[in-house]
């Protein structure tokens, strides 16, 4: 369980490719480069990097709308995934996805979905589909606690619970379904406890915290691996941006004094303090780091800014197999 | 050849296919244990086992929402519905997760399932149990649709759509679960997207599928008596439409009656005369008639019902008048 300390870098090098990948996204959006709707996972990038840790190659991922950061992680190309934020042919899906579609089937990553609730039932069905073959690979999926309130996402709940399917629920509680806060949505704030009903294994977690997601998220995936079981994590978070790129970060919804009280709490910074206490980390690997990433992402915006308009040709090519 | 009701056709087709592929499983409610509400999936728990015949709670979102991520990892399911009626619970999976996840990941996800069940209206089940969904289905790219007639159809196309790798909507009817018709004993596929002509004719074309061929064929008989040959077309398959071969044969007769159950706003007989004036006005001797349900949600009375749903009598007037008799 314990990370080696390669590992601890890494978890440190992904948040901060998901960050300054992200950065850029808001750049190109503001250029118009990027077009559509634009959600960010600024802040809350420890909990994708966190449980991606506990996972394996094999493994399936789903998550919601704000879906840059998971196949980021997961090895997906930041050129491809950037050209497909632009709508260029050198997307990951061709043009044909954007931002809130990203698909990267190779790696396990069975994409972002953008109706609330519903791919809690896909992830259900990709567990079912690794039962069923009597493999041991397991199904994480990511959705917000705007879902929650979802009669799907219950129903997925249920059969997963009652077929005893290995995947993991991971809410990423931020607080706010779009400009509407948790307590205004749904019954009981305790989210985890919506799992209570299924009597499924549940939790919640700091997940701003990636040492702790990823520990936490470990057990529920090795429970899922070895005894095919689903777990209800409830990630506690806070995204730093607005909802999307139309939505101001404060002074609507959230106040000014909430938000930079939250953004002192920043993951990326938090592990890096850490890790740097620990003896892991100093000044200057960070900086090789920064510089590292810098050109990842640079590159990717230099390919998606290189990739040709997708050709008129495909607009009727992958309706049919 | 022996003959075989419409059921046990597709519990045939299932079976069959499910002996050949190990990833092909069904699910859906009471399809196990209970031996299927309508007994389509008779016995077929009793061969597969749990694993492969998997009895859901009463949840069409959600069992939808299963198959369709199971097929996105690999997996063939089939997805019963016990009516197309509740299929409206799980639209949104149908038409937001299956017809568009291929698309939206530029071709990397393939989704082969199918989504079968039966529609339309049986007897007196009022306005919620009665409905002909066809045209919410045909309206969206990235599904197919399917609407067999006879067993013969409903097998050979039921395992064409399990083979095919894309989402298939499959449906069947109440009423025509009880039919018998001849089935071969060996193996036998029909291809998906293509019509049969279900009676030869020269001077009128009655398009009719599901249920209603049977209605047009009655009419035709009908027809005949009065000197009126009628050819009927089955498209079978709903979408994608084989136009080629309506149009191939409104350009012989000159004249089409399209007969659809269900309402007629927005319906597949409108889309249908559409692509015919689209693609042969001046072959057309009279103006495209539509036979289909009367515009208004299904009364539960009995001789409402009847009124309200197209009859061989409606199709024999129809016919009268692009004959202009």
């Amino acid at each position: 369980m314990l990370l080696s300390k390669d590992q601890l870098i890494d978890l440190y090098r992904k948040m901060y490719l998901i960050r300054r990948f992200e950065e850029k996204c808001a750049e190109a959006y503001t250029q118009q480069k990027i077009g559509g709707f634009c959600h960010l996972y600024i802040g809350q990038e420890a909990t994708a990097v966190g449980s991606l840790a506990a996972i394996k190659p094999g493994d399936y991922v789903f998550t919601a709308y704000r879906d840059h950061g998971h196949p980021l992680v997961m090895g997906s190309d930041p050129g491809k995934i950037m050209a497909e934020l632009y709508g260029r042919s050198g997307g990951i899906c061709r043009g044909k996805s954007g931002s809130m579609h990203l698909t990267d089937v190779e790696r396990g990553f069975m994409g972002g979905h953008a109706i609330v609730g519903t791919h809690t039932a896909l992830a259900a069905g990709a567990a079912f589909a690794s039962k069923y073959r009597n493999e041991d690979n397991v199904t994480l999926c990511f959705f917000g606690e705007g879902a929650v309130n979802a009669g799907v996402v219950h129903e997925a709940f249920n059969m997963a619970v009652l077929w005893r399917l290995p995947v993991i629920f991971i809410c990423e509680n931020n607080r706010y379904g779009m400009g509407t806060p948790v307590e205004r949505a749904s019954a009981i704030y305790d989210i985890a406890q919506k799992g209570c009903a299924y009597d499924m294994a549940r939790f919640h977690i700091d997940g701003m915290n990636v040492l702790e997601v990823y520990e936490q998220v470990k057990k529920a995936v090795d429970m899922a691996r070895n005894l095919s079981v689903p777990t209800f994590i409830e990630a506690r978070v806070y995204r730093f941006m607005g909802h999307s790129m139309s939505d101001p970060s404060h002074g609507h919804y959230r106040t000014k004094e909430e938000w930079e009280a939250q953004k002192k709490q920043d993951p990326i910074a938090n592990l890096f303090n850490k890790l740097s206490k620990d003896g892991v980390m100093n000044e200057e690997m960070k900086k090789e780091i920064e510089a590292e990433i810098e050109k990842v992402v640079s590159d990717a915006v230099a390919f998606a800014d290189a990739s040709p308009w997708p050709g008129q040709e495909t607009i009727e090519e992958d309706i049919y197999a | 050849m022996p003959e075989i009701q419409y059921r046990e056709a597709l519990n045939q087709a299932m079976a069959e296919e499910m002996r050949r592929d190990e990833n092909i499983f069904l699910m859906g409610e009471e399809v196990g244990f209970y031996n299927g509400a309508y007994k389509v999936s008779k016995g077929l728990m009793e061969e597969f086992g749990e694993r492969r015949v998997v009895d859901t709670p009463i949840v069409e979102e959600g069992f939808a929402g299963i198959g369709i991520g199971a097929a996105m990892a690999g997996l063939r399911p089939i997805i019963e519905f016990m009516t197309w009626n509740f299929s409206l619970v799980a639209i949104d999976q149908l038409i937001n997760s299956a017809a568009k996840l291929r698309y939206m990941s530029g071709g990397q996800v393939k989704l082969p399932i199918v989504f079968r069940g039966p529609g339309g209206a049986a007897h007196m089940l009022a306005a919620q149990h009665s409905q002909a969904l066809e045209s919410y289905y045909c309206h969206v790219p990235g599904l197919k649709v399917i609407a067999p007639a006879t067993p013969y159809d409903a097998k050979g196309l039921l395992k064409s759509a399990i083979r095919d790798d894309n989402p298939v909507i499959f449906m069947e009817s109440e009423l025509l679960y009880g039919t018998k018709g001849e089935v071969p004993e060996g193996e036998y596929t029909i291809p998906i997207g293509v019509a049969d002509i279900k009676r030869q004719g020269t001077d009128v074309t009655i398009v009719a599928w599901s249920k209603m061929l049977f209605k047009a064929l009655e009419a035709a008989e009908a027809l005949a008596k009065e000197g009126i040959s009628a050819e009927v077309i089955d498209p079978l398959t709903l979408r994608p439409l084989d136009e080629d071969a309506i149009i191939a044969s409104v350009r012989k007769t000159h004249r089409l009656v399209v007969v659809q159950e269900g309402w007629p706003f927005c319906g597949v007989a409108a889309e249908i005369a559409c692509r015919v004036y689209e693609k042969s006005f001046d072959w057309l001797d009279a103006p495209v008639k539509r036979v289909t349900n009367m515009d208004v949600p299904m009364p539960y009375a009995k001789n409402l019902e009847k009124i309200v749903l197209p009859s061989a009598e409606k199709i024999v007037q129809a016919v009268r008048e692009v004959m202009y008799k």
